[in-house]
């Protein structure tokens, strides 16, 4: 089961999730602590240990658009979030899918925080409302890097298929 | 059997002769650029070769481009010791398109790639970057990956599992009008798509307008084209890339334009009348918040920069001290300016449009994405309002939450700057 634990509008840019300030920091075990360091009681419930793996993040259109910074995955993918939107930005769904950062699209999804619900490969059902969504699948080649396990486990895979010829 | 140039650009680079819209491609890569994110790049490109027992080396040195622009100088010691990071992987792996710090060669990567002539037509392009949509203003397919995707193509040479995008057709006709300008056309286009518009598409641009731009002006549409989530812009090759390519970025060798075929299946064609077009301004904090500058003229602003890699070209400077020449900025206004290349600073200072803007109160930067980002220079008071020729607008991205980003026109801002309010340069006193 997973919770909600807060919501965000549409148009969410990787500027707020991971504030340009903060580029210099790379590494994926650093960036969590900066993740949404602009809203602050969200950055704070974060930092604070109160949002544990697979709490989930519902967003509306458009979410991730802007820079391709991969901070703005690794960041989030530091805490295990799994983020609900109706639909992504191109650059940061393909981040995700290479992070293995889980992102539901889901158009219609309704939630409040605070619901629970349980995800499955095709639908998202809000167990507190008892209301049920359906989830737009990821295209099968995107669905290879994830089964891979990501992308670097999937380039690894094909360099050493490479080296072997 | 028809296709876009985008499809026709495909298809070469995965060895075929047509594709289908949806088709899953690994084209191979003919430029991969980076900047100082290719710390992390690097990072992921150890990791891929982790515990394999195979020698970390990067698929072909001579196609890898790493342009130091972001931060620079280095504003702080982690960014310092990341570029030298990156300095010594640029010499172990022999990476010859590198651009230290330095004022002969340095500038933005959107700008450096095509003036040292690194792009060419039909060309597949990637950078970890999101504005890589620049370079379809030279008839090539580029777009933006993320850092780990670039760590990929280092190791492989070509990127896995590539969709071929639909693609929309704009069609522009007709003469801008005085002081309306490419970067007016882009943003109201971006208006129109909406920034989700072109999620997953390519916007291919067509007409006498687009026809009689220069590439300084292609540059700027196809930039900005990620900003109605495009995939990538592009603006099929014809007389002035090859002009371009020739007698600014001093290209030798062959160059074959790719075109597509009159016929194409698009996803969308949109008509836009250029001579209707009057200045526009995108208002905080969505780069489709697009209004025509009338409709927010005599709004205060504390700050304007021109520059980026949007609008720091040539004739953006150029415009810009043409307006401001012998006149005073307005007190209580900064004005930053940071040209994008170390070639268009040169070249300005040689013509005195940095003598000029300075003369009139302008604080001219070092070429780089300076304040664009909010992490290095020119960052916002709380409550400031800026007006800049940069191309975004979101929330904090001038590196202050509470505080308002305006984008426009290098004439808009210019005009601007002399009032103190966002003014209409068509309505100045001129």
């Amino acid at each position: 089961m997973a919770k909600v634990i807060y919501k965000l509008e549409d148009d969410i840019s990787t500027d707020i999730i991971y504030p340009g300030r903060y580029m210099a920091t790379v590494l994926p075990t650093e960036t969590p602590q900066y993740a949404f360091a602009d809203i602050e009681d969200l950055n704070k419930m974060l930092n604070d240990k109160k949002a544990p793996p697979n709490s989930v993040i519902v967003a509306g259109k458009n979410f991730g658009c802007g820079s391709s910074r991969e901070q703005a995955c690794s960041t989030l993918k530091g805490y295990e979030l799994i983020i609900v939107a109706r639909n992504f930005a191109r650059i940061f769904l393909q981040n995700s899918i290479n992070l293995g950062l889980q992102t539901i699209v889901c158009p219609d999804a309704e939630a409040s925080v605070g619901d629970d619900m349980e995800i499955s490969a095709d639908k998202l059902i809000n167990k507190t409302s008892g209301k049920s969504f359906e989830i737009i699948p990821l295209p099968q080649a995107r669905q290879a890097i994830i089964d891979a396990g990501g992308l670097i486990p999937y380039t690894r895979k094909r360099l050493i298929e490479k080296a072997g010829k | 059997m028809l296709q876009t140039v985008v499809q026709k650009i495909l298809a070469r680079a995965s060895g075929k002769n047509h594709v289908e819209v949806g088709e899953v491609l690994e084209p191979r890569v003919d430029l991969a650029m980076s900047h100082e994110n290719a710390a992390l790049v690097l990072n992921q490109f150890l990791e891929i070769y982790d515990g394999t027992g195979i020698e970390a080396k990067v698929w072909d040195p001579s196609k890898i481009a790493i342009i130091f622009d972001h931060r620079v100088p280095a504003e702080s010691k982690k960014t310092a010791t990341n570029q030298k990071k990156i300095r010594e992987f640029v010499a172990e792996q022999s990476i010859s398109k590198f651009h230290d710090i330095r004022g002969d060669e340095m500038g933005i990567c959107h700008q450096i790639l095509p003036e040292y002539g690194y792009v060419r037509p039909g060309y597949v392009v990637v950078g970890t970057d999101s504005h890589t949509t620049s370079h379809g203003a030279l008839g090539a397919f580029s777009f933006g990956i993320g850092a780990t995707e670039m760590a990929s193509v280092w190791t492989l040479g070509s990127i896995l599992n590539v969709e071929v995008p639909a693609t929309i057709k704009v069609i522009v006709n007709g003469k801008f009008q005085k002081y309306v300008a490419p970067k007016d056309l882009i943003l109201y286009l971006i208006g129109k798509l909406t920034a989700e518009g072109a999620n997953f598409k390519v916007i291919e641009f067509h007409g006498d307008t687009i026809k009689n731009m220069d590439t300084s002006g292609r540059l700027t549409i196809c930039n900005m084209s990620v900003e109605a989530g495009a995939t990538s812009g592009i603006v099929p090759s014809d007389e002035e890339t090859v002009r371009y390519l020739r007698d600014v970025a001093g290209v030798k060798d062959e160059i074959n334009l790719v075109v597509p075929d009159p016929d194409a299946s698009y996803d969308r064609i949109i008509e836009i009348d250029a001579s209707t077009l009057v200045p526009q301004i995108a208002c905080p904090h969505t780069v489709d918040n697009v209004k025509p500058v009338n409709e927010v003229e005599g709004l205060k602003i504390e700050q304007v920069v021109i520059g980026s890699c949007t609008n720091g070209r040539l004739d953006d400077l150029e415009i810009a001290a043409s307006m401001l020449k012998g006149k005073k900025i307005a007190k209580g206004t900064r004005m930053l300016v940071f040209p994008a290349s170390g070639n268009i600073y040169r070249e300005a200072l040689v013509r005195g449009y940095l003598y000029d803007l300075m003369e009139a109160g302008a604080v001219i930067a070092n070429p780089g994405c300076g304040p664009c980002l909010g992490v290095h220079q020119g960052a916002l008071g709380d409550g400031e309002r800026a007006l800049s020729t940069t191309n975004r607008n979101f929330k904090g991205r001038m590196g202050n939450p509470i505080s308002e980003v305006y984008l426009c026109s290098p004439a808009v801002a210019a005009a601007s700057a002399l009032t103190g309010v966002i003014t209409n340069p068509n309505n100045g006193s001129k």
